[in-house]
């Protein structure tokens, strides 16, 4: 008679198939960090074994904190993530409020030519982004990585905001303008808030391939002062040695600034402030 | 101050016209509402005048002034919108206060200006709330309330009280009835429902697919309409259309409304079987099928009991018929 019950059945098999899943996919970095606190000759030995007293051996951390410099690269993957970050959401927003709000020629044919750039991969363009860099003089600075990581992220982010924008109460705007708002006090402080969820979910998805990303520091900024944590954790992996203890210690390492950028925006993503400004 | 004179006034969005030419002249003072069926133009017309939307051609006049190409803020205009449109991030005080703090006014007058406003619309508990900590009933008297702290020469409404459930939307009518005999200002009110605009007009602009279509006082319009889409649109129940040919009159249709329709048992002009009746208490809506003229409705006052399907005739009060031609126009 009523579908809107949940049958205990069907909620516990919802439930296994999501545990599943989310054992399936932590599992990799689950091993990462257990594998991280143990002595070389342990991983190779049980790689599923629990770091115990015994196994337990921090030599990893220390190798990682001792060799290099390691603050200094995760200082550097920091400031180009957040820094592109900041621009891809401004920009995007900005190109995404123009694109939803204004009705101008050529409207369409700018939103399909940003939105190809989501479908073209932009490290086909490496070469040319090389060339340009260095007629620049932007090699081996944070810089050039800040631009390239922008234009990146800003084809995603003005395809998502834009659809986003369309869905803020034109009469809000309308009564803006009537009280004598300019269009960037309504873009700044009646539509960015309202469309706050929506930016962090670009957020998250533009930020967590700039930090793993490996193929622009690599290119672009290899130098020890521009060094990335990404690009700073492969000098444990030689060709013929690899020193697991430190790979895995940096990796573990890694994860957590990015983790705590991603709860920072998670919030975002539940809080519901605006909820009540229309209707 | 607040005369606004619309000439000719057009807009088209690309091939599309959805404003025709519209003539109109709103005195100072005025309570002018626009109705029409949804896609007529009605909101449009308001935005134009708002500035929110461009003026295609044609020109706009407020006080002899054209403001075609005026920003809104400068037009010295205040509206109220369907959905509110406060601002969420803003306490009701500061909410009404915006435009004023816009234009540079002096902190003590805008503290006046909406202490005043507020008294006028009993909000002041509510100053120090968000938008959201309020119901929507408050939500649009502080957008009201914002409308007014302005002075504006003219007040634009935007089907205000759609958003609200029955019982407060005749609330917040007489609130606005009150609000423009204390004011004085002018108003424009767009709206869908007759009700609305019988009840607050002074005069009611007919709009229909971009063209006036009537202007006039409400009981100008209900007893004397030019053609039959404002003659049906008018009045409710809607008025009766019946086909001139079976009735043997010159007239292509003869429009009857409801309540000069007589019912009885034998004696009247048009045979027919009761289909339904709704019974309100104060009044009792009977409608009759008839075979000539389909579906027909008469409206009784008091209480009245008729069994479906029972056998009826119905009388036409001739005196209050309005006869119209085959393309809709009244024959005076």
């Amino acid at each position: 008679m009523s579908q809107v019950h949940h049958s205990p059945a069907r909620s516990i098999a919802a439930h296994a198939i999501l545990i599943a899943w989310t054992i399936v996919a932590l599992f990799p970095v689950f091993v990462v960090v257990i594998n991280s606190f143990k002595s070389r000759k342990a991983i190779f030995a049980d790689p599923l074994a629990l770091p115990v007293p015994g196994n337990f051996d921090l030599v990893g951390y220390t190798t990682v904190l001792a060799q290099g410099d390691f603050f200094q690269y995760f200082l550097n993957s920091l400031i180009v993530t957040v820094g592109s970050l900041f621009f891809a959401l401004l920009f995007g927003a900005m190109a995404a409020f123009a694109l939803s709000e204004y009705r101008f020629r050529g409207n369409m044919l700018t939103g399909l030519y940003l939105a190809l750039g989501i479908m073209i991969p932009i490290r086909l363009g490496t070469v040319a982004i090389l060339q340009l860099m260095v007629a620049s003089g932007l090699v081996n600075t944070l810089t050039a990585l800040v631009l390239v990581y922008t234009a990146q992220g800003l084809p995603l982010a003005v395809f998502i905001l834009s659809e986003f924008m369309r869905t803020v109460s034109a009469d809000l705007k309308n009564a803006g303008r009537i009280d004598g708002l300019s269009e960037y006090t309504i873009f700044f402080r009646l539509v960015l808030p309202l469309v706050r969820p929506a930016m962090a979910t670009v957020a998250v998805f533009t930020m967590i391939p700039i930090w793993n990303d490996l193929w622009f520091p690599l290119i672009l900024a290899p130098s020890e002062a521009t060094k990335t944590i990404t690009l700073g954790s492969q000098v444990f992996i030689g060709q013929f040695v690899t020193n697991w203890n430190a790979v895995l210690a940096a990796l573990s390492l890694a994860i957590v600034p990015v983790l705590i950028l991603y709860l920072i925006f998670s919030r975002q993503l539940i809080r519901g402030i605006t909820a009540g400004a229309v209707k | 101050m607040g005369a606004l004179t619309l000439t000719n006034v057009a807009k088209s969005f690309g091939a599309t016209d959805v404003i025709k030419g519209v003539d109109l002249q709103v005195e100072d003072g005025e309570f002018c509402v626009f109705v029409g069926p949804s896609g007529c133009g009605k909101s449009t017309l308001l935005r134009m005048i708002a500035g929110l939307e461009d003026v295609t051609g044609g020109d706009v006049k407020l006080d002899g002034v054209r403001i075609n190409d005026l920003a809104p803020a400068k037009r010295e205009i205040a509206m109220v919108f369907q959905s509110y449109a406060l601002y969420p991030h803003l306490t009701v005080r500061d909410n009404m206060g915006l435009a004023l703090k816009q234009a540079g006014v002096p902190k003590a007058e805008i503290a006046a200006a909406t202490e005043k406003a507020a008294a006028m619309l009993s909000l002041d508990a509510l100053m120090g709330r968000r938008p959201s900590e309020l119901s929507g009933g408050q939500r649009q008297r502080v957008a009201i309330g914002r409308a007014i702290v302005r002075t504006p020469k003219l007040f634009l409404f935007d089907e205000p009280l759609s958003n609200l459930d029955a019982a407060l939307r005749v609330q917040t009518r007489i609130e606005i009835a009150k609000l423009h005999r204390d004011l004085g200002a002018t108003m424009i009110y767009v709206t869908h429902d007759q009700v609305e605009a019988m009840t607050l007009a002074d005069k009611i602009v007919v709009l229909r697919a971009g063209r006036v279509e009537q202007v006039g006082r409400p009981m100008d319009l209900y007893n004397d309409p030019d053609n039959t889409f404002v003659a049906g649109f008018i009045g409710s129940p809607q008025m009766n259309f019946l086909k001139g040919g079976p009735l043997g009159l010159r007239s292509d249709t003869l429009g009857i409304r409801p309540e000069h329709l007589t019912l009885g048992a034998e004696g009247g002009q048009i045979a027919g079987r009761v289909s339904h009746v709704e019974r309100l208490g104060g009044e009792t809506l009977v409608y009759v099928h008839t075979e000539d003229q389909g579906l027909l409705t008469v409206r009784l006052f008091g209480e009245h009991h008729h069994a479906v399907d029972s056998a009826v005739t119905l009388g036409i009060d001739h005196a209050r018929a309005f006869h119209f031609d085959a393309a809709g126009l009244r024959l005076r």
